[in-house]
């Protein structure tokens, strides 16, 4: 009975796309062969902001420190991108400490114009590109730098209960019953979601089971050479939190990344292809696990829904999907607010190999926080992986001729979501 | 039933709390929009409401929302499996809590439920909730 967040769904506000203000660059190539590009006006928008370089650190158990591998991304990010920390005048990240931002300025050793360290767990990073575009769009910022890192495999830092602060309503009404915290939440979703749909954890397992196809692919992943993951061995693996085992949910790893950001203008006097942020979009619903009235909706439809309305594009017009698979269940609710399928649908239209490589709609080609890589806010790492797919650096796992991408990120317990849409002309 | 401790209440959940002792389940609503919310707050979400918000006693029955077997112990010391659930109470707001008193593998989504307490050390209860007949024909 919470009404806010329906309200939200319902409503459904449309951001109109920002046509006066946004300077279509000289993009022109985009008008192209598409009708719905076409009927749009002849091609997406760009906000005049573009990602320069993106780069991971060490990943999987590094026995770094936290700013350790922040160094090691951000540095490899500024060297790729032929710039130093004396270019760098935005600082965006959080996980460090209280005074995240501050944190990594001090331990860089520069006096940012402009920080965010906005907490919204995964899909932090998604916010910060769009925070990023509009301080680089209104001049207080020049290059910003969005990063992430985290020791939490070689730490054990991490807890089955989460992190509770004993001031929060939480805290009196929902921690000593003792819920995996975000486990148990994401558990009660999908056992509604499987019940309402009369969908089956066979058909929920193929997510798992795809992303270790995309692994395989990555010499980067942790479960790179692996093998692949059968539909038996997910519903066989130990079970957590029913109905999600340990192979629907995501891993538990070190690593981070770094994006680096700077104007559209700027970004064509630089080494590498600029990959333009076309839009981007967001939706915050709740920190409790029962503010939410109906667990199968996520409020990731209305971030996506303003993320492509400022592009200018459907979602037709992605090539390529990096979306936060925290667990498996995660994705088949963002693959309906999406939009590729329906209500209800998502479980039925993933077989057959549809988000496999080589599928119709390829989605988190580098394979996910299920197999590739998750230390914790995994949203940086969406970001680097859509820029590589669009750049075509991918190898065998190459999306061929990719030239939109989406990122989604989720935190918390479908607390948070925030959609970006990148380009390349190419 | 081994439990994590429970905080202290505070100036807005005192009453919820206070009510617990005599194992009364109370739901905040507000009186301007009638509306009820779940956790007490000194804001009704509905309306925006903050001088006209009351604890009205629950009827203490509910249907299960949606539930998970938790497999693996967060604390040390906490006995697996256990039944963490959303329990949709009769007025109509969404509680955490436990289900207890049946196989943890025998619930489904839609179950009757009814409210049971655990007493806590310093005299508070902590609501659970438990199989209840299904609803009398009316």
């Amino acid at each position: 009975m919470t009404g806010q967040f329906e309200m939200d769904i319902q409503v459904g506000q449309v951001i109109p796309p920002l046509q006066r203000t946004i300077r279509l660059t000289d993009m022109v190539a985009y008008a192209g062969d598409r009708p719905a590009r076409d009927r749009l006006g002849g091609g997406p928008m760009t906000e005049g902001v573009a990602i320069v370089e993106v780069a991971e650190s060490d990943l999987g158990v590094t026995n770094q420190t936290i700013l350790g591998l922040q160094t090691q991304a951000i540095t490899r990010a500024l060297a790729d991108a032929g710039l130093t920390l004396r270019d760098v005048d935005g600082l965006a990240t959080s996980g460090i400490s209280r005074f995240s931002a501050t944190q990594l300025a001090d331990w860089l050793g520069i006096q940012p114009q402009w920080t965010d360290s906005t907490f919204a767990g995964g899909s932090a990073y998604e916010m910060y590109v769009a925070r990023a575009a509009q301080a680089i769009r209104a001049g207080q910022a020049t290059t910003v730098v969005i990063s992430f890192a985290s020791n939490q495999r070689s730490a054990r830092s991490r807890s089955l209960a989460g992190v509770v602060e004993d001031h929060t309503p939480e805290a009196q009404f929902e921690t000593p019953y003792a819920p995996l915290y975000p486990i148990s939440y994401y558990a009660m979703v999908a056992q509604r979601y499987l019940h309402e749909f009369g969908a089956t954890r066979e058909q929920l397992a193929e997510i798992a089971v795809a992303a270790r196809e995309w692994a395989l692919l990555n010499p980067k992943a942790f479960r790179y050479g692996a093998g692949p993951l059968s539909v038996e061995e997910v519903l066989a693996a130990p079970m957590v939190s029913s109905p999600l085992t340990v192979a629907d949910c995501c891993l538990v790893t070190d690593g981070g990344g770094a994006v680096v950001l700077t104007s559209s203008e700027r970004a064509r006097d630089l080494r590498a292809t600029p990959v333009e942020v076309l839009g981007y979009g967001e939706r915050t619903t709740n920190t409790s696990m029962t503010a939410v009235d109906d667990l199968t909706v996520s409020g990731a439809a209305g971030a996506v829904t303003d993320a492509l309305a400022r592009a200018g594009l459907t979602i037709d017009d992605i090539d390529v999907f990096e979306v936060y698979d925290s667990f498996t269940i995660t994705v088949a609710l963002t693959l309906e607010a999406l939009g590729v399928c329906g209500r209800g649908e998502a479980l039925d239209f993933i077989q057959g190999g549809r988000i496999r490589p080589g599928g119709q709609l390829p989605l988190n080609t580098n394979g996910g926080g299920l197999s590739y890589c998750h230390p914790g806010q995994y949203g940086v790492l969406l970001l680097v992986e859509a820029v590589r797919q669009l750049r075509g650096e991918c190898g065998p796992r190459q999306v061929a001729g990719a030239r939109t991408a989406l990122a989604h990120g989720t935190g918390g317990i479908f607390s948070t979501h925030a959609t970006v849409i990148l380009g390349v002309d190419r | 039933m081994n439990l994590p401790p429970v905080p202290a209440p505070d100036a807005v959940t005192a009453g919820w709390w206070e009510a617990t002792r005599e194992h009364r389940l109370t739901v905040q609503r507000c009186t301007a929009c009638s509306r009820p919310q779940h956790p007490p707050r000194s804001i009704c979400i509905h309306c925006g409401r903050t001088d006209a918000l009351r604890l009205d006693d629950a009827a203490g029955t509910g249907v299960v929302d949606s539930f998970t077997v938790v497999h693996r112990a967060p604390f040390p010391d906490l006995e697996v499996p256990y039944v963490i659930a959303r329990v949709r109470l009769d007025e109509g707001v969404i509680c955490l809590t436990r289900l207890t008193n049946a196989d943890p593998d025998s619930w489904r989504i839609g179950d009757r439920v009814r409210v049971d307490w655990i007493d806590l050390p310093d005299g508070r209860a902590l609501p659970v909730f438990v199989p209840a007949p299904a609803e009398p024909p009316r």
